[in-house]
């Protein structure tokens, strides 16, 4: 820290205090034994926790919210990691067409998206059903899975695989027992960066569930606009709390900042 | 998987040939996912163009026909200019902000050592993984009639101000959802300058500030630059907070967008914003593409 | 017939012909170098050999079966890569039991083979350890006991030893060639440094732009490079074009500047436009007025065991290596005479090619 000047180092505090302020008031506030939203300045409850729990339609939505992260997560891994060694490692007509394609929603926002799948569910028939929200959520977090991977497979030293072959494995065992495991920090980086931008999602999601399918920030976003009770802060609380735990994971089998900052 | 790994793959010398063997290889491999994202990317945005040429019946709610009236009332009626200018302002004045705080903290942060300068990073840009819904709440929260922003202002004697459902009050929150797609670019650019330049001009008798904005200054525009770009795009689309903490007199693009499509059932009116949007974000990111490729063409040329 | 015979191989890129109609057999348990500057077509040919890439003509027998179109993964034969290709995320043992167990030998009989091999290459207490616990050399040894494990008809080596640095790679060379005595493996090894190639193989391939132009011990195509380009290449050499002013049955002399030198290469036909070669340790310092040429010193540079002379005279400078026997080096400036025998001076035909000093760069 030695390189920074007095006014500097006032100046970064009052950025991260600016950063962390609307978390950590969050965090306090679902701790109040109040009805009101205030902080917990008479003691610690957990009672709007237990309101979160007590609720169905948060408990669903909840339930909504994990099974669509974990599944668009999981299948957009399967696609990407072939597409990537497809891209990767292949000269073919239209390489640079799939390429831009499987990053364009990076680009485009997911208002857009969220407006246009309405529309293709609405044409053919499928408005409000859970498999097409996961293939829609699969859309959003491919792109995040196939740059982790591209930058995993083009680190790669394709000797080792030629090793692999030349000691007489086959190309199904290569692949498994060497280039699996080898590109393996960029697969769970992907799936938990995939997981949490799934979990997270709220402008497209918002055009597409229906009242059996609504996610988690969907569900707030609609309560929020209502009323505003600590119960909010709790949930809200929770969702910084499961973030958290993937953040913390991702860092430890990828490093964060290489993922938000790119690989250096 | 029996096609991933042609046997004859050329091991080059130097840099990796990409296989030329299999042309059929790659397309199986990438095949599903293109077939992904041909059904729910490029379908849906090329139904919804269509969709925003269709007329619209109020009293029915029926679509058909052929019109041009949605891309003309965007740029004729006044309700809709207003927002387009409103979103514009507001995202223009959060890109701002965050270049004036998101440049120099990139900077402090580049010049700290570790483990601060991890734990600091980790700080400022992991609150992008948190839901902007719940950032939004906080927002909400701090800015209230009986938050803790207000107490301060009662405690200083200033008195109660209506934060809340105010231009103010979603740039502030605008800034800090987008603040970390300035910093990483900025870093991004910081991490690539070699420190012994900035250290060879100060060497040479310049001051600190003149180092900086002689030296460090030109060689992290692209990323202040791209940051800002970015920024705006994603302002410019913002949902959450305008519709969290906007109100319902306080509408952006993609909260009016919204309203077209789930009140008024106006579809195709809703489709046509959603379309100008889209190019719109799309012709920023493409300019600056090229403008980047050019500007690092001519220096490496 | 032989154990590995390359017949006529070609690989064509495109337009481009990276390797042109190769031929060349290996005995079995040789060891066999190829030698020849970045980009000649070293790596291809051994790819090749391994499979990796496919001939676009030609054919390759191993043990008298044609392999020229048979899998990498079917041919059995043991490889070291350049950047060893260990499998980062398996232990040494694993590492080296991996090709064991692609070939379905029962487990109980994989330790004792695994552990033959790495104590082969003396690296049995580092079994549990990962690749990057190992330094350069040990990983490079892994490789080897990895290639070794399953016996291969044949080991292929791709420039094994390059990303060492100068003293492990001097120890690995005489290590390699130990081992490869003790296994008795037929070995290919491909690299661009001839101290390397000369030093541990039976036999030299010297390849230049896809081709193979010499094909011979290596002492003989140090002391008899077949062409120009390898004379340069293989050494440092003093290269003096002249013309054949008389020949006999047995000689000829060659009139360099004016200076005849005799030669003892047959069949040369006076007039006829040459290059002479001779190499620098084969001239000897003499007395200004005792040699066949006089000159003066324009700089020398101390070499530990060795001094390199640049020597100012009626041919130009020449190049002259005398060992440091501890006597008084000749000062700069000095005036000295050379003198050569005429056995070790060796004679291509036509003109000096370009860039003479190509030898300098690639071998210094
Ligand atoms: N897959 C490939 N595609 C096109 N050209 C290639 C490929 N592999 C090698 N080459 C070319 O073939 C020539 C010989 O390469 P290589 O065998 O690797 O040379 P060396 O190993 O002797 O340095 C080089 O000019 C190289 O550029
Ligand atoms: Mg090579």
């Amino acid at each position: 820290m030695t390189r920074n000047g007095p006014v500097a180092l006032f100046f970064h505090a009052l950025v991260v205090i600016f950063m962390l302020a609307p978390l950590v008031i969050v965090c306090l506030v679902a701790f109040t034994p109040e009805n009101t939203l205030s902080l917990p300045t008479r003691g610690f409850s957990l009672r709007w926790f237990e309101a979160v729990f007590h609720h169905p339609d948060f408990v669903q939505s909840f339930w909504n919210s994990l099974w669509l992260a974990v599944l668009s997560a999981t299948l957009a891994v399967a696609l990407a990691v072939p597409a990537s060694l497809a891209i990767t490692r292949y000269e073919f007509p239209g390489r640079g067409f799939l390429n831009a394609l499987f990053l364009s929603p990076l680009i485009i926002p997911h208002l857009v998206l969220g407006v246009a799948m309405l529309r293709l569910f609405a044409v053919v028939g499928a408005a409000g059903s859970f498999g097409w929200l996961v293939a829609a959520h699969m859309v959003i977090v491919t792109p995040y899975v196939m740059r982790l991977l591209i930058a995993a497979i083009s680190g790669f030293d394709r000797s080792v695989e030629q090793a692999a072959f030349s000691l007489g494995a086959s190309e199904a065992t290569v692949f498994r027992r060497v280039t699996l495991p080898m590109i393996l920090p960029g697969v769970t980086g992907g799936w938990l960066i995939a997981f949490i931008n799934s979990f997270d999602e709220l402008t497209m999601s918002i055009f597409i569930t229906s009242p059996s399918t609504v996610t988690l920030p969907v569900r707030m976003y609609m309560y929020a606009t209502e009323s505003i009770d600590p119960m909010m802060a709790a949930v809200s609380a929770l969702i910084i709390g499961i973030t958290a735990v993937a953040v913390l994971l991702l860092d430890r089998v990828y490093g964060l900042d290489r993922i938000l900052v790119g690989q250096q | 998987m029996s096609t991933t790994l042609p046997d004859a793959a050329p091991a080059s010398p130097g840099g990796e040939t990409p296989e030329r063997r299999f042309p059929s290889a790659p397309l199986f491999l990438s095949g599903p996912a293109a077939l992904l994202f041909a059904a729910l990317v490029l379908t849906p945005l090329f139904l919804t163009a269509l969709l925003s040429f269709n007329q619209f019946d109020y009293a029915t709610g029926r679509t058909g026909g052929f019109t041009l009236e949605h891309y003309l009332a965007v740029v004729t009626d006044e309700y809709y200019l207003e927002i387009f200018l409103r979103t514009f302002r507001i995202s223009a004045l959060a890109t701002a902000i965050c270049v004036v705080i998101g440049v120099p903290e990139a900077y402090i942060l580049s010049r700290m050592s570790n483990p601060w300068r991890s734990i600091f990073l980790l700080v400022i840009l992991a609150p992008l993984l948190v839901s902007v819904v719940v950032r939004a709440f906080g927002w909400s929260m701090l800015l209230g009639p009986e938050g803790p922003v207000n107490g301060a202002l009662i405690a200083l004697g200033i008195g109660r101000m209506k934060l809340l459902y105010s231009e103010g009050t979603v740039v502030v929150a605008l800034v800090h959802v987008m603040l970390p797609f300035m910093v990483i670019p900025v870093w991004t650019s910081l991490q690539k300058l070699d420190p012994a330049v900035e250290q060879a001009a100060l060497s040479f008798g310049a001051s600190r500030a003149t180092a900086i904005v002689r030296v460090v200054a030109p060689q992290i525009l692209p990323g202040i630059l791209s940051g800002s770009l970015i920024v705006f795009g994603l302002s410019a689309s913002a949902f959450a907070i305008p519709g969290l903490l906007g109100g319902r007199r306080l509408k952006m693009v993609a909260t009016v967008v919204y309203d077209q499509y789930l009140s008024d059932l106006n579809w195709p009116m809703g489709a046509a914003v959603a379309v100008i949007l889209l190019a719109a974000n799309l012709i920023i990111m493409l300019t600056y593409h090229r403008m980047v490729e050019g500007h690092y063409r001519r220096r490496l040329g | 017939m032989s154990f590995l015979e390359l017949k006529n191989i070609t690989k064509r890129y495109g337009p481009m012909t990276a390797v042109g109609d190769v031929s060349l057999s290996v005995e079995k348990g040789e060891f066999v170098s190829l030698l020849g500057p970045s980009g000649c077509g070293k790596t291809t040919t051994l790819q090749m050999i391994a499979g990796f890439v496919e001939p676009s003509a030609g054919t390759i027998r191993l043990d008298g079966r044609d392999i020229t179109r048979a899998k990498a993964n079917s041919r059995g034969l043991g490889i070291v890569f350049q950047s060893y290709a260990l499998f980062p995320h398996m232990t040494v043992f694993d590492n080296v039991s991996f090709g064991l167990e692609m070939q379905r030998v029962p487990k109980g009989e994989r330790k004792p083979r695994v552990e033959e091999a790495l104590s082969l290459v003396h690296l049995a207490p580092y079994a549990k350890r990962y690749p990057r616990e190992l330094s350069g050399g040990q990983r490079q040894r892994v490789a080897l006991a990895r290639a070794l494990v399953i016996r291969p008809p044949v080991l292929l080596l791709d420039e094994p030893l390059s990303n060492l640095d100068a003293k492990l790679r001097e120890a690995m060379q005489f290590e390699l060639r130990e081992i490869q005595r003790k296994v008795g493996t037929t070995t290919v090894m491909v690299t661009h440094d001839q101290a390397e190639a000369f030093s541990i193989s039976d036999r030299v391939v010297v390849m230049e732009a896809g081709r193979i132009t010499q094909i011979d011990q290596p002492y003989r195509i140090y002391e008899h490079p077949e062409t120009e380009f390898i004379s340069r290449f293989v050494g440092k050499t003093n290269l003096l074009p002249g013309k054949v002013a008389t020949a006999t049955g047995a000689g000829a002399t060659v009139s360099l500047a004016g200076i005849a030198v005799p030669v003892e290469t047959a069949g040369l036909s006076v007039g006829e436009t040459v290059t002479l070669c001779i190499r620098p340790e084969k001239l000897h310092l003499t007395a200004p007025s005792g040699g066949l040429l006089t000159g003066r010193v324009a700089d020398r540079f101390f070499l530990g065991s060795q001094w390199l002379y640049h020597i100012d005279g009626p041919l130009g400078t020449l190049m002259v290596v005398t060992p440091n026997d501890g006597s008084t080096p000749a000062e700069q400036g000095a005036p000295v005479g050379l003198e050569w025998s005429p056995s070790v001076v060796r004679v291509h035909r036509g003109a000096m090619a370009e860039a003479p000093d190509v030898a300098l760069e690639v071998t210094g």
